[in-house]
């Protein structure tokens, strides 16, 4: 019998449904509620910010694609990813001309010169967003409270003048600060969805906030006040988390959490800036490589962990 | 309900067996030609013991090797063998074959007796018996079976168990035999028990065939030396180290064998299809074989003579339903994709699975974006993205530092990967590239 266009390849014939786009269309999903809550504490400017930054970024990535003469892969969803997350760390007062020039960075300099997703050592938006602070430092940090009254946030409250802001504004993010870093509820529920649907491990962000959780405790500074403020609980959710820039193993993955959390927290106490969220995470993505090769995993049948 | 099972990696793929599981399996028409190739089984190939225009009967030895491991061929039909030629083989190669054109009369060879009790049997006896009918295991791995209960001088063998997972999605031949026949099976049981001269034996099925559990038990009664073990379902819960880490919690040391840690593992089928060797004396002839999948019409497991072409046997359910798209020989995590359907069914034919032209679907893989799946879904505990991203850039060495050798191929990375990447692929060319070297 002669039978035309047999497929015939290689095991395993059957896959999951999962996919690349599926998986940032969740993470989009996660990011809704905290989107509401910024909505919410400071206006429609906020929708206006995030929207610009993420068609900024997904016409970078479009552009950049076409010049390089690659695929154009903008269907993926990760633009959409970066620029809600680079969006999510700005204050709502900021001039819309650094989302734009934000937007390029994280996806021309950040993503696409080291070969597009997958390839970038670094979570493009924290590296635009430390770009970002170093140029335009007084925009960056323009903070406004949600009645739109000019403030500090509550770490730089603290840290510079010894004010406490109470815990329920901290937890619902009715408080001045980035646009979605304020509503540690709105980033749980989020980071909840993640967790349920399997995108990302707990290990690194249980890690990153035990060990903030434990650090402050032993410098003996409010634990409660330190998991709630700056841009903790969306580094610790969101960034850390990043799949493309953390590491694979499980060991890592934990060892990771446990090194932004230090550095965090070192940050916090004794460095210039009240946070130390994305500085942190960027210097644990520059160890990642390092971290996977020192945690792989047992192999079945082999007594010792050999390091390759 | 939750069973044992290994700690590390596994997947969850859907069943698919609802098509076969509650079918009875029926005898097959005898085929009107057969094609034996001379290798179907690891090990030396055979060498034919008939020519051209010789008679030959059912279960006669028509092919054999001086080779340890090894396994005769015998005649599955009764008839004459009108050729001996090269003739494409499931495994992609053109494989020295006997074809025997049937006479219709499924005449028994007069040398097939019962062996009887095998209590009476010595252990050598027993391993001659099974050499001599050919007996490879039935799994799909086709290791000839008296090798493996022949354990080398020094290796202490306690316990045999028996492979009844199944884990493989669609299939459902030995689900079938453990519910129609458990008697065999644990009878098999003993034997194999007897030959390595053990105390205890295990038999382990997925906690999806609670019948088959039940029927097993319903056998075994109250003898103590054999226990039904209820697993939990995961793939590849029926990998042999997998299988033996779940019941025993031993770990097969890395680039040994079972035998390393004191267990021999068979196939269900093989343990069943030695019982009725020693009672009927026919030798491996025929085996069940899962006919299913979306471009099957009427989908069933047949007990199928070995030689029988692919198509004879799907046109014997129905033909195909739609256009076929893919045929693989075994289950869809581990079997081989075919070219067409002139080929045998082999000893190691488990399954044979067609998808229709929608289903069979060709995956564009895109870039790895480090989710670490395949990591966490892997049951040996390597890191197949990384593996793979080394083999892809020649880099062997480096994906061998990485283990890419304790790789099973089970497939439960590519399963995952959102990216649809096809690391075992990646990491089948980098063991074959290592064993290359080595040889050099
Ligand atoms: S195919 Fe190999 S690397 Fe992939 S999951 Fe199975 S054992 Fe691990
Ligand atoms: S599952 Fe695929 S995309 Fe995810 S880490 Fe493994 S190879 Fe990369």
């Amino acid at each position: 019998m002669q039978l035309e266009k047999l497929i015939v390849s290689s095991s395993p014939h059957i896959r999951s449904g999962e996919t690349v786009q599926r998986i940032m269309f969740d993470v989009v999903i996660a990011l809704i509620p905290a989107l509401i809550a910024s909505i919410i504490f400071f206006g429609l400017r906020a929708l206006l910010i995030v929207i610009l930054t993420v068609v900024v970024c997904i016409a970078a990535e479009a552009i950049c694609q076409k010049v390089l003469n690659k695929p154009i892969t903008i269907s993926d969803g990760s633009a959409i990813v970066t620029g809600i997350l680079l969006a999510f760390n700005f204050p709502p007062t900021v001039p819309l001309y650094i989302p734009i020039v934000g937007g390029v960075l994280a996806i021309v300099v950040a993503k696409q010169i080291f070969g597009g997703l997958g390839h970038n050592p670094f979570n493009p938006a924290l590296a635009a967003r430390a770009f970002l602070v170093a140029s335009w430092p007084a925009q960056m940090t323009n903070w406004i409270n949600p009645d739109g009254s000019s403030a500090a946030t509550p770490l730089g409250l603290m840290k510079l003048e010894g004010i406490a802001t109470p815990y329920w504004d901290l937890f619902i993010g009715n408080i001045g600060g980035c646009l979605g870093e304020t509503s540690a509820l709105a980033l749980l529920i989020g980071g909840a969805y993640l967790l349920y649907r399997g995108h990302i491990d707990w290990r690194i962000p249980v890690g990153y906030l035990g060990t903030v959780a434990v650090l402050s405790l032993i410098f003996s500074q409010d634990p409660l006040f330190y998991l709630l403020s700056g841009g903790l609980m969306l580094g610790a959710l969101f960034m850390a988390t990043d799949m493309v820039t953390t590491p694979i193993t499980k060991r890592g993955r934990l060892v990771f959490g446990i090194g932004c959390g230090i550095i965090t927290v070192l940050i916090r106490l004794f460095g210039g800036y009240p946070e130390g969220v994305s500085y942190s995470i960027l210097l644990m993505n520059a160890l990642t490589p390092l971290i996977d090769r020192y945690t792989k995993p047992r192999t079945f049948g082999k007594k010792v962990i050999k390091n390759a | 309900m939750r069973g044992k099972t290994f700690p590390v990696g596994g997947i969850h793929p859907p069943h698919f067996k609802e098509a076969t599981e509650k079918k009875n399996v029926k005898p097959a028409q005898i085929p009107a030609k057969v094609v034996l190739p001379l290798q179907q089984h690891i090990g030396a190939p055979c060498e034919p013991l008939v020519a051209v225009g010789d008679t030959v009967k059912v279960g006669q030895k028509i092919a054999d090797s001086k080779g340890f491991v090894s396994a005769p061929i015998h005649a599955s039909i009764s008839g004459k063998v009108v050729a001996i030629e090269p003739r494409p083989h499931p495994n992609g190669t053109n494989v020295m074959s006997i074809v025997i054109e049937g006479d219709g009369e499924n005449n028994i060879w007069e040398g097939v007796k019962p062996y009887g009790n095998y209590k009476e049997l010595s252990p050598d006896e027993l391993r001659k018996i099974f050499r001599e009918a050919g007996l490879v295991g039935l799994g799909g791995a086709t290791f000839p079976t008296h090798v493996k209960i022949t354990p080398p001088e020094g290796k202490k063998v306690e316990t045999v168990i028996l492979n009844g997972a199944e884990c493989e999605p669609y299939l459902t031949a030995d689900h079938r035999l453990m519910v129609e026949h458990p008697e065999d099976v644990v009878e098999g049981l003993r034997i194999l028990m007897h030959v390595l001269g053990v105390e205890k034996g295990y038999i382990g099925v997925e906690n999806n065939k609670e019948d088959a559990i039940e029927a097993l038990k319903n056998v075994v009664g109250d003898d103590t030396s054999i226990e039904v073990v209820s697993c939990e379902v995961k793939y590849p819960q029926g990998a042999e180290k997998q299988l033996i880490k779940t019941i025993l919690d031993r770990e097969v040391p890395s680039g040994g064998l079972p035998l390393d840690v004191g267990v021999v593992v068979n196939n269900v089928g093989t343990a069943a299809t030695a019982a009725n060797i020693l009672k009927t004396g026919m030798p491996l002839i025929e085996r069940i074989v899962t006919i299913t999948g979306s471009g099957v019409k009427d989908p069933q497991n047949l007990m199928v003579r070995l030689g029988t072409m692919f198509s004879d046997v799907i046109d014997q359910c129905g033909g195909f339903e739609g256009k076929p798209g893919k045929i693989i020989m075994g289950g869809p995590m581990m079997g081989l994709a075919q070219h067409n359907v002139d080929i045998p069914v082999i000893k190691g034919t488990s399954g044979i699975l067609v998808f229709n032209a929608k289903e069979a679907k060709k995956y564009a893989p895109t870039t790895c974006i480090r989710c670490a799946r395949c990591v966490d879904a892997c049951p040996m505990s390597l890191m197949p993205a990384t593996i793979a991203n080394y083999a892809l850039k020649d880099l062997i060495d480096v994906s061998e530092e990485y283990d890419a050798l304790d790789c099973i191929e089970c497939g439960c990375c590519s399963y995952v990967c959102p990216a649809k990447l096809p690391l075992v692929h990646a990491i089948r060319y980098a063991k074959a590239e290592i064993a290359a070297r080595r040889r050099k």
